[in-house]
């Protein structure tokens, strides 16, 4: 039987974002950022925005795909497609999506994209005027657990437990995005730094998530465009290849409330095999890690079960210096990410990987022709993504 | 049957409401009677939580609803610090705890310690189920909360 795969087969022409902004600071409507981002990326790659026929997304993103296609003047639209799912669990399935219709001749040109202007549209840590509730929800909300970091502390503390994980190891992944997010100036926290002292003394939000354990609230939006790998040289920049995608969650992930058996993971247990079987490379050719950061714990998880490193020796391994370009053991979310450069769920850490192949990251790392980001720690579906340069293939 | 005195939480979070489709119906009616009641397939005796309409194991539709001692060990935990509803503005910490049910196939449910909110959380500790009645709702309901089993 023939062997399917994305391997090589799809490339990343260019990518785009909107200004970043705190939330509910930005100036311009969601969709109004949706179109800056995507016409960002088109101005990368050097391709007319008519040349679009494709748009993929995730999260119930609000920026129609039709709409989107009237609004850019797109002579023919040939592929919209939606991955289920809430959070950043879809970011990396999304463009796994779009790379399979241009694979699969159902596109050629196809821009996968998140817009979130949150402050439009109300916040995800507040639940306020719901009166009644059902479903999953009911057997949580009335005991005070409402907002995502209160549905997600439980697994952590889980993990944590399981494997002696210390608040120093999450403490560290907060200080690297901080520590990458200075130099960045896209981010919403360029120009504020964090150290210890200032993550151990601020609130609690939930324990064991300190404020800065937990990812911003923004508004922004960002975008890639995704061509065949014959076209990939045709473009301004550097030809950035999908090595490999998966998406997903193993046995009964989703059984609610906080029944999954495999309760203290990041749901990428059965989905990094695939992706590392996917992409022919193995955990430690892996240069440099977007890894999606809900909240640090996730991240914690996320790279444990890709392998990069041992459960038993996260206390060692996560420090600043391990994790920060350009020469840490394992640079991670070298943009600022989540919590730090701009919350658009996870889109943004698959620019920045491009970024990073691409060798033009305001933090690069020194060994970055193979790039890992990974969507969503902690829900159902997740989705990981590998990304390389042409030496790879 | 174990019942609380008062409420861990002050009033004003959402109310528990079985679905349109009458799912989950047999639980929250069950707390109401004091019974914890959890999905228990008669056919295969698999133990599942949340409900569904079929058991996940063996494919019956509609698994039984069997009820279950109130009773269990603290799995995981949090102390939530950030009000994420008005209604738990100035209310300071509270803790939530996820409990699993050994004698009812390790499946687990979430509610809260009830006592200090600042007293130490045991994972593996025992528990036992208290029934918090809210009479005085729109919607009368009734919730499980827990407590350390006394000595």
């Amino acid at each position: 039987m023939k062997s399917n795969t994305l391997r090589g087969q799809v490339a990343i022409a260019g990518i785009g974002e909107s200004n970043y902004y705190r939330h509910g600071k930005s100036p311009d409507s969601e969709f109004k950022i949706a179109l800056q981002a995507i016409l960002a990326a088109c101005d990368d790659a050097g391709i007319p925005p008519a040349q679009i026929d494709g748009f993929a997304s995730f999260s119930d993103d609000r920026n129609d795909a039709s709409r989107l296609a009237a609004a850019l003047g797109i002579r023919q639209l040939r592929s919209a497609t939606m991955q289920w799912g809430g959070g950043g669990g879809g970011c990396c399935a999304a463009v796994a999506n779009g790379a399979a219709a241009i694979l699969a001749g159902m596109a050629e040109c196809v821009v996968v994209f998140r817009s979130l202007a949150q402050g439009q549209f109300g916040r995800f840590g507040r639940t306020t005027g719901i009166n009644t509730i059902s479903g999953e929800k009911a057997y949580l909300m009335p005991y005070g657990v409402l907002a995502p970091p209160q549905r997600f502390a439980m697994r952590v503390r889980r993990f944590m437990h399981e494997h002696g994980v210390r608040q120093e190891a999450m403490r560290a992944i907060a200080m690297a995005s901080y520590h990458h997010a200075q130099a960045n100036p896209r981010a919403v926290m360029h120009g504020k730094p964090l150290d210890e002292q200032r993550y151990d003394q601020s609130r609690w939000v939930v324990e064991p998530f300190h404020l800065y354990d937990c990812c911003m609230e923004n508004d922004g939006a960002a975008a890639i465009i995704l061509v065949s790998q014959e076209r990939a040289r045709d473009f301004k920049s550097k030809p950035v290849y999908v090595l490999g995608a998966a998406a997903g969650s193993g046995f009964r992930a989703g059984a609610d409330p906080h029944n999954s058996p495999d309760y203290a993971s990041a749901n990428f247990g059965t989905l990094a095999p695939n992706l590392f079987r996917m992409a022919g490379v193995q955990p430690q050719d892996v240069g440099v890690v977007q890894s999606y950061e809900n909240f640090t714990g996730g991240v914690l998880m996320t790279l444990v079960e890709h392998g990069l490193v041992e459960a038993q020796d996260i206390n060692q391994f996560f420090t600043l210096d391990n994790l920060i370009a350009p020469s840490g053991k394992l640079p991670l979310n070298t943009s600022g990410g989540n919590l730090a450069e701009c919350y658009v769920h996870g889109m943004e850490l698959v620019v920045e990987a491009v970024r990073q192949v691409r060798g033009t990251s305001s933090s690069q790392a020194d060994k970055s022709d193979i790039a890992l980001v990974a969507g969503g720690p902690m829900v159902t579906p997740a989705s990981n993504l590998l990304l390389g340069s042409e030496d790879v293939l | 049957m174990k019942v609380a005195n008062n409420y861990y939480l002050p009033a004003g979070l959402p109310t528990p409401v079985s679905e349109p489709d009458g799912l989950s119906e047999p639980f929250w009616s069950g707390l109401k009677m004091g019974r914890l009641r959890i999905q228990h397939c008669s056919h295969c005796h698999t133990w599942q939580f949340g409900p569904e309409w079929l058991c996940h194991h063996c494919h019956r539709f509609d698994p039984e609803w069997e009820e279950v001692e109130p009773k269990g060990k603290i799995y995981s935990w949090e102390r939530v610090w950030h009000p994420s509803h008005d209604a738990l503005k100035d209310h300071g910490p509270y803790i939530a705890v996820l409990v699993e049910l050994p004698h009812a196939g390790n499946v687990r449910v979430v509610g809260n310690l009830l006592g200090d909110p600042m007293q130490e959380v045991i994972i593996g500790a025992d528990v036992v189920g208290i029934f918090e009645h809210h009479v005085d709702a729109e919607s009368a309901y009734t919730l499980l909360q827990w407590q350390y089993e006394a000595d």
